[in-house]
C-alpha cells in the first residue's frame, strides 16, 4: 500500500472527521495489531449498518485484525448481510455479481502476481453460505481444485439473513425457514468435508466465542494461501433476527452451538504446518528479543 | 516477470519467454508504420496473431460448445511466453467474473465465447462497463435458439449492444486481425477505461481461411498501464473506487438513483469518446463505397461480404450500389451514416439474424435525416448462408416498390 493515498496534506488534515485522523495516525496498518491491542488502536472498520447483537459483525471485526497485511489485502464479497459491514472498511472491498466471488477472486490474484511480483497482496473471499455454497458453489469448488492463492472465509449464519430468511444449504436439517415451509430436506452441507477433498492446506471451523483464536485462523489461513494455494475458514456466524435470538444470548448461542456440533477444528497440511511453525517461531523470538 | 510459473510447470530453467524478446512498439507505429506481409490463415489464426502482438498478460478460456480454436491457440501463445497467466476456467460465468477479476488487477486481459456461452456469462459481463475494467472479449456468434445448432448467427450481438461495452463487428479474418488490436489500445484509454468485444460470425470467418496482411511478431505493443485508467486498479496501491461502500448508492433514494443514474451516464459517454480513436486506428468507423449512390446497403461483418459481391454484380450490370460497412457498433456511427446515405433512395439492411438490430439502429439514426425507404432485410438465421443472388432480388424488389 501507498500510506500517502491515505495520508492527507497536513493542510487538510485539520478538516478531516477525527475518524479519518484516528486511522491514519493509529490505524494498523504495518503494524501487525492483536485482539489484545483492541481498544488501543483504530480498527479498520467501525460504523457498519448491521443489526444489534449480530455474530457476523464481531466475527467480521476479528477478521480485519486477523489479516496479517491488510494494508496489501483485497477483499472480495457477494451480496449477503456480511457485505454491508465489510463494504465500511478501511480495505479496498470488490462487490461483484451473485455467486462469483471465486472466479473474481482467482483472476484479481493472478493478475496482482503478475503485477507486482515481490509484494504478496493477500485476496480474501468473505461470503456467506448461500453466496459461497448455493449461487456460488462451482466457483468455490473449482478455485480450491485449482488451488488459487488465496482465502474463502464463509460467514455461515446458516440462512439467507440480508434477502429475509431463506433456506440455504448450509441451514440444518428440518429447520422451518421461508422457501422450506415443511422444514429444510436435504442435511446441511458438508463444506469442511469438501475442503479435505480438494486437499486444501488448510481448513478451519470456527465460532467467534475466543477472539484472539479467530484473528488466530484467519491470519493462519491468508499466511498459508500466500505460499501454497486455496484456504477456508468456516465460521458460525448466527442470524440473531431469522433464528429469534435474543440479543442478550447471542453469545450464550455461539458458545452452545460450539460445543453441540461447531467444535474449533483446524485441519493443516504437513508443510503449511512447518510453514506456520516457522513464522511463529520467528514472531515468538522477536518479541522475546523485544522484551 | 513473466511466467512467474514457468519453471514449476516444467520449463528449463533457462527458457525465456517469447513475449519479453519482442520489441514495444507505439500503436501508432503497430497500426501505420510497420511493414505487412500477406498470409492465408484462418479467423481463429489472425485472432492468434494479433494476440501474440498485443502483450496480453492474463488469457482466461473456455472450450465452450460451440467452439472456435483461438482460446487454445491463446493457450500454445501462453506455453511460448507471449502469454503471462493462463487457465481454462470453470465455465463462463467463471470465466467472465474472474477476467473481470484480473482486469481489476491493473493488467491487459483477453476472453473469448461464442453463443450459448455469452448468453451464459452475460450477467458477468453487463457488469464490466459500470466497473470500468478494460479487457477485450472475442465472441465468435453462433446460434444461441431451441432448436440447439452449432451455426453461425449473431443474434448474440443485439444483447450486447446496450450494455455499455465497445462493440467492434469483424467482417473477415484482416478484421480478426485488426479489430482486436485496435480495441486493446482504445478500451485503455483513460478516458475511456471500458471492456471491448470483437465479434465476428462463426464459421465463415473464424473456419474459413481468408488473406490477412500481418506486422511482423517481433513487435508488440506497449503493456498496460495499470495506474492510468478512469477507475483505480483494485491493488491497494490506490484509493479505491468503492462503488458499494458509500450508503446512498445501497439505499433506495433520490441520491442513490442520481448516482446510479450519473455512473450509467459516464459509460455511455466514455464509449462515445472511444469513437475518436477507432475513427483512427480502423481508419473511420465506417468504410463507403460508392458514395452518392441511390441504392445503399448497410452492413456490419459477414453480411458486408455478401453485400461487396452484390455490389460487384450490379456494377457489372452498369448500376451503381453504394455500401456502408459498420465496423464499430458501439460507438455507432451516427453522424457517418446519416452523410453516407443523405441522397439515397433505397436502402437495404442485410443481416444474420431473426431479430434485425442493425435495422433497429439504422431506423432510429436515419429517423427524419434520410428519405430513402429502408428495407428491412434480407436476413437469414440458423446458421444459414445469404446467398448473393438474394441480396439481389431485394435490390430489385425495392426498385419495383420505389422507383
Amino acid at each position: 500500500m501507498s500510506f500517502e493515498t491515505l495520508r492527507p496534506s497536513p493542510a487538510l488534515k485539520e478538516f478531516l472527521p477525527v475518524e479519518y485522523k484516528d486511522l491514519v495516525d493509529h490505524g494498523p496498518y504495518g503494524k501487525n495489531k492483536k485482539v489484545s491491542d483492541m481498544g488501543q488502536f483504530k480498527e479498520v472498520l467501525e460504523e457498519h449498518p448491521m443489526c444489534a447483537g449480530c455474530a457476523m459483525t464481531l466475527f467480521i471485526r476479528l477478521m480485519f485484525i486477523g489479516l496479517p497485511n491488510p494494508e496489501h489485502t483485497i477483499m472480495v464479497g457477494t451480496a449477503g448481510c456480511g457485505r454491508l459491514a465489510i463494504s465500511q472498511a478501511s480495505v479496498p472491498f470488490i462487490y461483484g455479481n451473485y455467486g462469483d466471488t471465486n472466479a473474481v477472486a482467482s483472476g484479481l490474484k493472478r493478475g496482482l502476481e503478475l503485477r507486482y511480483p515481490n509484494q504478496f497482496k493477500d485476496v480474501v473471499v468473505a461470503a456467506g453460505d448461500g453466496g459461497l455454497v448455493d449461487i456460488g458453489f462451482q466457483g468455490l469448488m473449482h478455485s480450491w481444485f485449482r488451488h488459487e492463492k488465496f482465502t474463502t472465509i464463509m460467514l455461515d449464519n446458516e440462512v439467507y439473513g440480508n434477502t429475509g430468511g431463506q433456506e440455504s444449504g448450509m441451514t440444518n436439517h428440518g429447520k422451518v425457514l421461508k422457501m422450506a415451509p415443511r422444514g429444510k430436506m436435504g442435511e446441511k452441507m458438508d463444506v469442511i468435508g469438501l475442503a479435505k477433498v480438494a486437499k486444501l492446506d488448510y481448513i478451519a471451523r470456527v465460532v467467534p466465542t475466543n477472539p484472539a483464536r479467530v484473528a488466530r485462523t484467519v491470519r493462519r489461513a491468508v499466511l498459508v494461501a500466500r505460499e501454497f494455494g486455496a484456504t477456508y475458514v468456516q465460521a458460525y456466524t448466527s442470524c440473531n433476527i431469522e433464528y429469534s435470538i435474543p440479543t442478550p444470548e447471542v453469545m450464550k448461542d455461539a458458545f452452545e452451538v460450539e460445543n453441540e456440533r461447531y467444535g474449533f477444528e483446524e485441519i493443516i497440511s504437513d508443510r503449511a504446518k512447518a510453514y506456520l511453525d516457522e513464522i511463529e517461531k520467528k514472531e515468538k523470538q522477536a518479541k522475546k528479543a523485544k522484551k | 516477470m513473466s511466467n512467474l510459473n514457468a519453471q514449476a510447470e516444467g520449463k528449463p530453467a533457462d527458457w525465456v519467454a517469447k513475449g519479453d524478446l519482442q520489441k514495444v512498439v507505439s500503436p501508432d507505429e503497430m497500426f501505420f508504420k510497420l511493414p505487412r506481409e500477406k498470409q492465408f490463415i484462418t479467423g481463429s489464426e489472425a485472432a492468434r496473431e494479433a494476440i501474440r502482438r498485443a502483450n496480453v498478460d492474463v488469457a482466461i478460456s473456455y472450450p465452450i460448445t460451440p467452439q472456435s480454436e483461438t482460446m487454445q491457440q491463446a493457450g500454445y501463445l501462453y506455453d511460448d511466453g507471449y502469454i503471462k497467466e493462463y487457465y481454462r476456467g470453470e465455465e463462463e460465468i467463471g470465466v467472465m467474473s474472474a477476467i473481470a477479476g484480473a482486469s481489476r488487477a491493473g493488467v491487459r486481459c483477453l476472453t473469448a465465447t461464442a453463443g450459448p456461452g455469452l448468453m451464459r456469462g452475460l450477467e458477468a459481463i453487463s457488469s464490466w462497463p459500470g466497473a470500468r475494467v478494460p479487457l477485450v472479449l472475442l465472441d465468435m456468434c453462433r446460434v444461441i435458439n431451441t432448436p440447439l445448432a452449432i451455426q453461425p448467427d449473431n443474434i448474440e450481438i443485439s444483447f450486447l449492444l446496450n450494455t455499455g461495452m465497445l462493440v467492434l463487428h469483424a467482417e473477415n479474418q484482416q478484421d480478426f486481425y485488426d479489430y482486436p488490436l485496435a480495441a486493446f489500445t482504445v478500451s485503455e484509454e483513460v478516458d475511456v477505461t471500458l471492456p471491448a468485444v470483437v465479434a465476428t460470425d462463426g464459421f465463415f470467418v473464424t473456419h474459413a481461411r481468408g488473406p490477412v496482411e500481418i506486422t511482423p511478431e517481433e513487435f508488440k505493443l506497449p503493456p498496460r498501464d495499470g495506474w492510468r485508467s478512469a477507475v483505480p486498479a483494485m491493488d491497494n496501491e490506490n484509493p479505491p473506487a468503492r462503488l458499494s461502500r458509500d450508503a446512498p448508492i445501497q439505499k433506495s433514494n433520490f441520491i442513490s438513483y442520481h448516482m446510479h443514474a450519473a455512473w450509467q451516464q459516464e459509460v455511455f459517454a466514455a464509449v462515445d469518446r472511444s469513437a475518436k480513436y477507432f475513427r483512427k486506428y480502423l481508419n473511420g468507423l465506417v468504410e463507403v463505397v460508392n458514395p452518392g449512390a441511390e441504392d445503399f446497403i448497410i452492413a456490419s461483418g459477414s453480411a458486408v461480404s455478401q453485400a461487396r459481391e452484390a455490389v460487384r454484380q450490379e456494377g457489372e450490370m452498369g448500376r451503381k450500389v453504394g455500401l456502408v460497412k459498420v465496423k464499430t457498433l458501439r460507438p455507432f456511427p451516427k453522424a457517418e451514416i446519416i452523410e453516407a446515405v443523405k441522397d439515397a433512395k433505397r436502402i437495404l439492411i442485410p443481416e444474420f439474424n431473426q431479430a434485425g438490430w442493425m435495422h433497429k439502429d439504422v431506423c432510429a439514426a436515419l429517423y427524419g435525416q434520410c428519405k430513402a425507404e429502408i428495407s428491412a432485410g434480407p436476413r437469414v438465421f440458423g446458421g444459414m448462408t445469404m446467398p448473393t443472388e438474394m441480396v439481389l432480388e431485394w435490390l430489385a424488389e425495392a426498385r419495383k416498390q420505389t422507383p
